[in-house]
């Protein structure tokens, strides 16, 4: 059609462009009700959720209450420190175990293994496997071979580190697999072409090209962990110890199972410090949480 | 490879004869073999770990076998093992009950919430609030059960469930663990999925748009069945997370394994017995220490069975964008 | 004047090269002042022998016989897929990286089957350096891409002058040497590839192979590295692919034509040597009607 027909088309319309049908736009305008509505109660439920636990902690919050032992009898003179040592630790051995075999799995998984081998193909499925294991699972594991069983730590420090790192020990392959899939087959050429060897050619180029997300999923991981309650109920954490955890072979309690204990108390003040013990908890994470994140924008190689 | 050295022209002039390119048993590849053999060592720990779990929860399930019928076991339909003499049954299918039923309930929220909110984030929201929530929407996926848990007994059962809607519930009741749980599962399900459907090339959306289709149907038509893949995947994720959790169900829930469907009445999950069984002091070797593995190895069985067809869906509803 | 024996094989066409020869093409293609004619007799560097590369069943390459020629420039070029990255590849065992690459024949590099069992890919690769396509710089200073060579391949030596030659032999070492610390990937893309070549030359090979050295480069940048190679080969022998015509014209003193053959039946394509002769005569007046349709531009 020339210009003119369509211009000529046009003035004997009134409209050129249809308007949507009116069943149409109401269902469109439905869908968004529901839709907001959707969101909104999310949101609205979320929030509310975090915000009775800020409600009813907040008052709690002290000095005191931060370095006090826990009492089971009088909840004013209770406190959560060795419930934060006890995470603590927990992190660090947890991360001192995760981590270099973390890493060593991954590099092994994508610098080295073969992927045509049927075994190098069932490690990468047992991995996937086990993410998606329950955590109250490798709660088993742990009461199982490391508290009673060939190990028999019993229900100690130690057990509970290594039981953490067990369980977060498929994520944080993951997650360096994928760090260290993202530096280029380009850098590994250069430096293979230049005569450096395997090793040297991960340990110089890739590792160190990678680190930086390796470094923020390690800590997402182990923010993961120290959240967990179930594992460490299931290995036998104490219930309001009255002492910090002298060595890795010392009784121990965590964060969560502090929270556990005293939001089941019938008592509601210490219902409420189970509240602020839960504020204590999200700090935490939110502060892990926050390094990963800067660590991820300020280090992240691009390419 | 080679049928052997030719003597190429070369007048072995500069150059040509001092180079040696054998590889000798250096030092250097003698720890490249051993940077491999450590290397993989540390890959097969992931499979002793396999190894470990299966087999302390397949000794002590067969222990266990030992003193039950299999049959009694899969089909009894009463779950009193901490009781004494002719009360105690180890039938496992009301903890089976309760972890279903609970998934349902979890689900029933967090699936229709959950997905609303992800086409939401992916279709509807101005780049700055996706921008913001989205992170947020992460974190939250991040926020240890026990907050959850706490939420469910010492305010939703209390004031919501019974305050503000009036219902008559237990102290320990499912209504309040499954929908508590259903905003445990929530980020999740959103976060996952709104991948999937950003995942989606902007392309397809605008030969819709371009042939006057509207936002909905868009989101609806063309979208959504692009990314099914990765919502199966996110809703079976979420599934799974469900399936497993222990303490919102510990706390508020309640420790009566029972067949029955009202919501209202307290119900057992198959991972919260695990946990409040091992709590008590229990001796090794008794019947009711390897209940835990039975009823662990149950669970863990029903777990890889999803992640088995969640991978299987993934892989047939994948679209490979060009 | 050592010489290899060749078969009258229309095919594939061996240079022998002689100093009088040499020098009427030089004279005859009116080369820039700067390039000066080999003094002693043109050795071979690498003697290659029915070289198949096979990627599992399927055969990449087929029938390579060619010499390379010490201080020469040798130039790969062809259609795409014809074979010539992958074949230059084999010259540094670079295909040693692909799990199902297989090389057979022979390939001779100074007196030493490159392929044979007792052979060390990493010590080849000190003696043959490359450049690839796309300038691949570390992600560390500029000083630090250079060093990173000769530390690994235990160079002994004062590591700032060994920095400082590598750059000067790339004619870069007055444009950086400011900023030696800085991050190599604030360079342009030129200044890269000549970094890349710098690396390379740190480690004092005998040998530069380049895959395409200019194809992402723009054309200021390119004449730079013409130039640059130009002056190398002085120093060391380089065999360049390329699938600019014109650029292989006008810096090599050999020159492969690589055809691309298609299978009907397995729907395999397979890279081959048409020709291989001195430059100037693969443009002027080449043996194969298949080189001179692909030089006169009707194909590729």
């Amino acid at each position: 059609m020339t210009g003119a027909q369509i211009a000529a088309r046009a003035a004997t319309q009134t409209t050129v462009i249809p308007r949507r049908s009116g069943s149409e736009r109401a269902r469109e305008g439905a869908f968004r009700v529901l839709m907001y509505g959707a969101v909104g109660l999310a949101f609205v439920a979320l929030a509310g959720i975090l915000a009775d636990a800020l409600a009813d902690g907040l008052p709690v919050l002290s000095w005191d209450f931060l370095t006090r032992f826990p009492s089971r009898i009088l909840p004013d003179r209770a406190g959560i420190e060795s419930a934060i040592v006890g995470t603590i630790y927990l992190m660090v051995i947890c991360a001192v175990l995760v981590v270099p075999l973390g890493v060593a799995t991954a590099v092994y998984l994508e610098e080295y293994a073969d992927r045509d081998r049927w075994w190098n193909r069932l490690v990468e499925i047992n991995i996937q496997n086990l993410a998606a294991v329950p955590s109250v699972v490798y709660g088993i594991l742990g009461l199982a071979f490391i508290v009673r069983g060939p190990l028999s730590l019993g229900n100690v420090l130690l057990a509970g580190g290594i039981t953490l790192a067990l369980l977060v020990l498929p994520v944080v392959i993951i997650v360096a697999r994928e760090a260290i899939r993202a530096v280029p087959p380009s850098i590994r050429e250069g430096a293979l072409a230049l005569g450096a060897t395997q090793w040297q050619t991960i340990w110089k180029q890739v590792l160190p090209g990678s680190i930086a997300g390796i470094a923020t999923g390690a800590i997402l991981a182990l923010s993961r962990a120290i959240g967990e309650t179930a594992p460490l109920l299931v290995i036998g954490a104490a219930a309001s110890p009255r002492f910090n955890p002298d060595g890795l072979d010392s009784q121990f309690t965590a964060l969560p199972i502090q929270i556990f204990v005293w939001t089941q108390d019938p008592n509601r003040a210490f219902v409420e410090r189970a509240a602020g013990a839960i504020i204590v908890l999200m700090a935490i994470l939110l502060l892990m949480n926050s390094v990963a994140i800067w660590l991820r924008n300020r280090y992240e190689q691009k390419w | 490879m080679g049928a052997g050295p030719r003597i190429a022209a070369s007048s072995g002039a500069s150059g040509g004869a001092r180079v040696s390119l054998t590889r000798a048993p250096s030092a250097r590849s003698r720890f490249e073999a051993l940077v491999r053999a450590a290397l993989f060592a540390a890959a097969a720990v992931s499979v002793v770990v396999t190894l470990a779990i299966i087999g302390s929860l397949v000794v002590e399930t067969v222990a266990f076998f030992g003193d039950v019928k299999w049959s009694d076991y899969l089909f009894g339909t009463k779950w009193t093992p901490l009781f004494a003499g002719e009360q105690q049954s180890f039938g496992v299918l009301p903890l089976v009950w309760g972890t279903a039923y609970l998934s349902l309930i979890a689900l029933a929220v967090a699936v229709p919430l959950g997905l609303l909110s992800a086409i939401y984030l992916a279709e509807y929201a101005p780049a700055r609030v996706r921008r913001v929530v989205k992170p947020v929407l992460e974190t939250l996926a991040g926020v240890p059960t026990i907050v959850f848990g706490y939420f469910a007994l010492t305010f939703f059962t209390p004031e919501v469930l019974r305050g503000f809607f009036g219902t008559e519930v237990n102290q320990f009741n499912a209504l309040s663990a499954g929908i508590i749980m259903g905003f445990l599962v929530l980020p999740t399900i959103a976060s996952v999925a709104e991948d999937a459907m950003s995942a989606v090339p902007q392309s397809l959306r605008e030969g819709a748009f371009g042939m006057g289709a509207g936002k909905l149907t868009v989101a609806l038509r063309i979208v959504f069945p692009a990314a099914l893949s990765g919502i199966v995947a996110a809703l079976i994720l979420g599934a799974s997370r469900a399936i497993g959790e222990t303490v919102i169900v510990l706390i508020a829930g309640g420790q009566t394994a029972s067949l029955g469907l009202d919501p209202r009445e307290g119900h057992q999950t198959m991972a919260a017995f695990i946990a409040a069984t091992s709590r008590g002091d229990i001796p090794t070797g008794s019947i009711e220490f390897e209940t835990i593995f039975v009823v662990g190895f149950t669970l863990l069985v029903l777990t890889l069975i999803l992640n088995f067809f969640s991978i299987r869906l993934v892989r047939r509803y994948r679209q490979v964008y060009e | 004047m050592p010489e290899r024996v060749t078969e009258k094989d229309p095919e594939a066409v061996r240079a022998p090269a002689g100093d009088l020869e040499r020098k009427a093409r030089a004279d005859a293609l009116e080369r820039p002042a700067t390039v000066t004619a080999p003094a002693d007799a043109a050795e071979a560097i690498f003697a290659v022998e029915d070289v198949h590369v096979f990627y599992g069943a399927h055969r990449a390459v087929r029938d390579v016989r060619l010499d390379l020629y010490k201080h020469h420039i040798t130039a790969l070029i062809g259609p795409s897929g014809c074979g010539k990255s992958t074949f230059i590849r084999c010259l540094n065992r670079m295909n040693d990286l692909i799990p199902s690459a297989r090389v057979e024949g022979s390939i001779v590099y100074h007196g030493q089957d490159l392929y044979a069992r007792d052979i060390d890919p990493v010590q080849v690769r000190k003696r043959i350096g490359m450049v690839f396509q796309k300038p691949n710089p570390f992600p560390k200073s500029i000083y630090d891409n250079i060093a990173f060579g000769p530390k690994v391949v235990g160079m002994k030596g004062d590591m700032d002058e060994i920095v400082e030659r590598a750059l000067r032999r790339a004619a870069l070492w007055d444009e950086v040497k400011d900023r030696l610390k800085t991050n190599a990937f604030g360079m342009s893309g030129g200044q890269q590839q000549r970094l890349c070549i710098a690396r390379a030359l740190a480690t004092e090979p005998d040998v530069l192979l380049m895959d395409e050295p200019c194809s992402a480069l723009d054309p200021i940048s390119t004449g730079r590295i013409e130039d640059l190679m130009l002056e190398l080969k002085r120093d060391y022998s380089i065999v360049i692919v390329t699938h600019n015509m014109q650029q292989a014209a006008r810096v090599s003193d050999f020159t492969a034509f690589f055809t691309v053959e298609l299978d009907p039946e397995a729907r395999h394509r397979t890279g081959a040597v048409v020709e291989y002769a001195p430059t100037e005569k693969l443009f002027t007046n080449p043996a194969d009607k298949r080189t001179e349709d692909y030089v006169t531009g009707k194909f590729g």
